[in-house]
């Protein structure tokens, strides 16, 4: 069965190929797939004939208990036989049905054939899962090949529609799968129905729940309206799904699960009820139908209705005649369908009033059709009469369904005559149609199906023969298949049916208005259309009141949620700690006071500057907070980068306006405070709670001894980073670098790489002795020079340089390391910057930013790499001692090269800023016409 | 310097706590920069939140003062890593402040475009109008071609 699947699968991929080599003629080819399915059953009639199994089972998700657990047995037989008989003789009629040249047929012959595959799985699964998962699959590629026609709105909302509902009930079905399976122990069918069913009320909740998938994907009431829909399809795809296979799923279902859950709760009456619902509604609304294939599919409704009464029955005799049904449905079913696709192709209409006259005119089509709706009325000798017969005999001790069951049947009756009527009549009043001899190649296939239908009818004994293990299941059977059984019940009823139905058509005048009249409960769509446009109403109004599309509400709703839960979680517990001192050096009072103040002054600031330089205050303050707590490092960092903040505000502050716009409502600001106090509030709480709430000893307890033993350094903070945690700030540096890169793309509108701003040619000759002390000073606007400025930055560059790398030499042992070193030189920078413009900027940085970052991670990276070549493990330090002359005996450590590769990073990222916030923003200026504004430089009049 | 036993005090919890209030407060308002300089409070109140959970103590560096003395280096590293970040963001959120200016003249947040489309569609009582247009059924001879939900459920609306 494997080979099968597989073969399937093959087919599936290599039909692109193959259509786009011979055209419509691969479709030939590609039948071979599922004929082999067909051959495959036939060949394994004996061993499913006395009962019997064909199990197969390989392993594929062990963890889960889920094998490939693949079984066929009488019923499964049975639909391998039809999906692979029916769909190679589609896939033969396809050659045909479609021209050369069709759009999309590549993928309609691969999705057609993988569809094969798909129902091929579903019935030979025996695990429950495995099942569910081939169940999907051929949802989806009915998707597919339902809206074939991608350009057509029809087509597209057809598949859709087909999509949801079956889908949904897929889900309902799994959801029933898991609680069987759940109960029993065990997914594999074959293993859930050997023992009888633990009862419960989760067997009512998992029956309920599988028969709403069934019954979905059968389109029987209250699941309908999706398959009238889906003629959106080409003829032969409803032929084939709609006839023989996907619809015959649920169908299949039934059957496969009744035996074991038929006796259980809900199972009898649901079946019963929504199956002889669907019978008599559907055959009623076949009546009404001018277009063939719509009388078709209403029909074909109508007997899925039917199919789940009997199949859903549960006893020996009703199951003999449900799949009896099933066969006989599936051969006159396709007949008609193929039927109805030649007469589309040669009379070019199939509606039954623009039709008249053709059964003459192609003797042979009609033929074939007569014996296709002969079955499909139950006229003796055709297998339908025979399974209708059956039917009707198996209720005969259950008078309410047999009168549903026996009105159901001359609906089908008359809905047949009216087919063949409308098909092939020759009417008064429309001109006779001309057509055009149907091609054999299509006619055969509907032929053989038909020819089948009608040889099975006196072969009855013996095909009952082969499908009486199925019966077995549920009881001994008493019953045969045969085509005279002599004067029963059942014999009367089928003459009653047959004349009831002859009745029908013949007063089908007087019967209109009824039709039109009463068209619930499957008449039309607006059920499908009801729920999906209240569906798609309730999300437009949920996303419409959620997803407002402010930042502040996003935020505010983040933030509130953070104050309500672990606020809450905070008050009910009261995890802090009493007794708690107030400082622990009054200093910490005063900065805590400075930092307020000046907090809470910047949010009432209506000025950027303003604003910017209180936010910075309380940067300082934070950083001598650090200074207080015993954090000499921090504090240093946050110094340097407080004061490049600085500088890198002003910088675009420049172009900003000076004041803040207007400021909202008044009501929503109190609304922002409330929320900021809150979060205040919770935070200060956590803090309070964090404190308390250590219960293991810290793992930095070995830090110290670590950092000297094996970092080879005395400053902890900078060993940590460098060595016992050099993985972070790796992954930091990465962070720099995309920041940088970042910064630089938002500003630069082209590459920021290519020649760096030069001074425009020589701004001093040889002769002129006069000091000149920063060179690209000269290119800045009198107006914004300063003498003593770029005279003070000119002596003392170099000696900050010098600074930052004593910093990062140093760091290892005390204060400082590659990032405070790093923040250095960029200050250094941005003085230069600053005093002397962007010409400045490139000559005292002749290199590109990216090369300066690449280089930095680069080196890092190396360091890394050379701990792993020398120790075995990367970013390990390394002692290495060494000897120089005058300076005698030191030692390196490894990790200083990585500290060198941050400190690289961060000059990068300082000199990236400065080239984009700085320099290009100072070329826009220019480029706009502006006057650079210097920043001293007071705009008054100019806010916003 | 004391020794930070007791765990963190009333008053640095206090200034966590303003740092975090204000933070959020500007997080809010829509003004790039407003938001940018609630960031960077925001930042440091975290920071120094991080800090207190390390005990206070005198720099850890070995051999100035037995390792007991000494403050806690993890927290220290983390902080240290966070500061630079925060600064990194800073330029970033700088940048697209001033790329906002560039382009629109200011540096608000505007309102999503399509989440005010939806907003506006809820409040007309509407669908969204995916998939409605297209061929109507008449030229479409092969197709069974049902109305679009919408049109139909508004025509039912006029007739009633």
């Amino acid at each position: 069965m494997l080979v099968l699947l597989i073969l399937h699968l093959v087919a599936a991929l290599s039909a692109p190929l193959l259509v786009r080599r011979w055209g419509p003629r691969a479709c030939l080819l590609l039948a071979l797939a599922p004929a082999a399915t067909f051959g495959w059953a036939v060949a394994h009639t004996g061993a499913v004939r006395a009962g019997g199994a064909v199990v197969e089972t390989y392993p594929w998700v062990p963890e889960l208990q889920l094998d490939v657990a693949l079984r066929v047995t009488t019923l499964s037989w049975l639909m391998l036989l039809l999906v692979g008989g029916v769909g190679a003789l589609v896939l033969v009629y396809s050659a045909r049905y479609f021209h050369a040249g069709s759009v999309g047929l590549a993928r309609f012959a691969a999705v057609l054939v993988a569809f094969a595959g798909a129902m091929v799985g579903l019935v030979v699964s025996d695990d429950l899962l495995l099942l569910y998962v081939f169940w999907e699959l051929t949802t989806v590629f009915s998707y597919l090949l339902i809206g074939h026609s991608t350009e057509r709105r029809s087509s597209r909302w057809a598949a859709a529609q087909a999509l949801t509902v079956t889908t949904l009930g897929g889900l309902a079905m799994l959801v029933g799968f898991l609680l069987l399976g759940h109960h029993v122990g065990s997914y594999r069918w074959s293993v859930v129905t050997a023992a009888p069913l633990p009862g419960g009320g989760y067997l009512v909740v998992a029956v309920l729940l599988v028969l709403t998938g069934a019954l979905a994907k059968s389109a029987v009431f209250p699941f309908t309206s999706w398959l009238p829909v889906a003629m959106a399809a080409p003829t032969p795809v409803s032929a084939y799904l709609h006839a023989a296979a996907m619809v015959k799923a649920g169908v299949f279902l039934v059957g496969l699960l009744g035996p074991a859950l038929a006796p259980a709760g809900p199972w009898r009456p649901v079946t019963v009820v929504a199956g002889l619902v669907t019978l008599v509604a559907g055959g009623w609304a076949a009546l009404r139908q001018t277009d063939l294939k719509l009388l078709l599919a209403y029909g074909t409704v109508s007997q899925l209705g039917l199919l789940t009464v009997v199949l859903g029955a549960g006893t020996p005799k009703a199951a003999l005649a449900g799949v009896a049904m099933l066969l006989a449905h599936a051969l006159f079913k396709a007949a008609l369908f193929l039927v109805v696709g030649i007469l589309d192709h040669s009379a070019g209409s199939r509606d039954l009033r623009d039709l008249s006259g053709v059964g003459r005119s192609a003797p042979v089509l009609a033929t074939v059709a007569a014996l296709a709706a002969a079955s499909m009325a139950g006229v003796p000798p055709l297998l339908g009469f025979v399974a209708k017969e059956a039917v009707l005999g198996a209720f005969t001790g259950r008078p309410v369904v047999l009168a549903g069951l026996v009105v159901g049947s001359a609906l089908t009756v008359a809905y047949s005559i009216r087919f063949l009527w409308g098909a092939f009549a020759s009417r008064p009043g429309v001109e006779v149609t001309d057509v055009e001899p149907p091609p054999a190649a299509m006619l055969v296939p509907p032929a053989l199906l038909a020819v089948a239908g009608f040889a099975a009818g006196p072969a009855a004994g013996w095909l009952g023969g082969l499908l009486r293990p199925y019966a077995e299941l549920f009881g001994p059977v008493e019953e045969k298949l045969a085509l005279w059984h002599g004067p029963t019940a059942a014999l009367g009823l089928s003459a009653v049916v047959l004349a009831g139905g002859v009745v029908l058509h013949l007063v089908r005048g007087p019967l209109a208005p009824a039709l039109t009249r009463l068209r619930a409960p499957v008449g039309g769509n607006q059920g499908y259309e009801w729920i999906t446009h209240r569906f798609d109403r309730f999300a437009i109004e949920v996303t419409g009141a959620t997803q407002r599309g402010a930042l502040p509400q996003y935020l505010g709703t983040v933030l509130v949620v953070l104050v309500l839960v672990p606020g809450g979680a905070m008050l009910l517990t009261r995890p802090w700690r009493t007794g708690i001192a107030v400082w622990d050096n009054p200093t910490q009072l005063v900065v805590c006071v400075v930092i307020a103040v000046a907090a809470l002054l910047a949010v009432g600031a209506r000025r950027r500057l303003t604003a910017m330089l209180l936010v910075g205050v309380t940067g300082y303050g934070t950083a001598m907070m650090f200074v207080l707590y015993g954090a000499p490092d921090v504090a240093l960092t946050q110094f340097l980068v407080e004061t490049a903040t600085i500088a890198v505000f002003v910088l675009v502050l420049r172009r900003l306006p000076e004041r803040f716009s207007a400021r909202p409502l008044r009501r929503s600001r109190w609304v922002r405070r409330g929320i900021g106090v809150a979060a205040g509030l919770v935070m200060a709480g956590l803090a309070l709670a964090a404190a308390g709430a250590r219960r293991e000893p810290s793992v930095s307890a070995a830090f110290p001894d670590l950092a000297v033993a094996q970092g080879y350094g005395r400053n902890v903070v900078n060993v940590t980073l460098v060595d016992i945690r050099a993985w972070d700030t790796m992954g930091e540096i990465a962070v720099l670098v995309v920041t940088a890169t970042g910064v630089a793309s938002l500003i630069f509108e082209r590459s920021r790489t290519g020649p760096r701003p030069r001074r425009p040619g020589p701004v001093r000759s040889r002769r002129d002795r006069r000091t000149v002390w920063l060179r690209g000073g000269a290119t800045l606007h009198e107006r914004r020079r300063s003498i003593v400025f770029e005279v003070v930055t000119r002596l003392i560059f170099h000696t900050v340089l010098l600074f930052s790398l004593f910093l990062l030499f140093s760091g290892h042992n005390s204060p400082g390391g590659g990032f405070s070193g790093g923040l250095v030189a960029g200050l250094a920078l941005t003085v230069r910057y600053l005093a002397g413009g962007r010409y400045e900027l490139a000559e005292s940085a002749p290199v590109g930013a990216g090369t300066v970052l690449g280089a930095g991670l680069a080196v890092s990276v190396g360091s890394g790499a050379l701990g792993l070549l020398l120790s075995g493990q990367v970013l390990e330090s390394v002692k290495i001692n060494l000897w120089l002359p005058l300076v005698g005996h030191f030692y390196l450590v490894t990790s200083l090269f990585f500290d060198i590769g941050v400190y690289l990073v961060v000059v990068g990222l300082v000199l990236d800023i400065l080239r984009s916030l700085g320099a290009e923003v100072d070329r826009h200026v220019e480029a706009a016409g502006e006057p650079a504004r210097g920043l001293a430089v007071q705009r008054e009049g100019e806010s916003s | 310097m004391t020794r930070g036993e007791a765990g963190p005090t009333l008053v640095l919890v206090i200034a966590v706590g303003v740092l975090v209030a204000t933070g959020v407060t500007l997080l809010l308002e829509r003004s790039l920069t407003r938001i940018l300089l609630g960031v960077i409070l925001l930042g440091n109140g975290v920071n120094l939140l991080i800090l207190l959970g390390g005990r206070s103590g005198a720099a850890p560096l070995v051999g100035t003062v037995p390792a007991s003395a000494m403050s806690d280096a993890l927290p220290q590293a983390m902080v240290l890593t966070a500061v630079v970040i925060t600064f990194g963001l800073t330029a970033f959120l700088l940048a697209v402040a001033y790329r906002s200016w560039y382009l629109s003249g200011d540096d608000e947040v505007q309102d999503d475009l399509e989440d005010r489309q939806v907003v506006r569609l809820a409040e007309r009582n509407e669908v969204s109008t995916a998939d409605l247009g297209g061929e109507g059924p008449d030229n479409d001879p092969e197709q069974v071609d049902p109305e679009p939900a919408l049109r139909r459920l508004r025509r039912r609306g006029e007739e009633q």
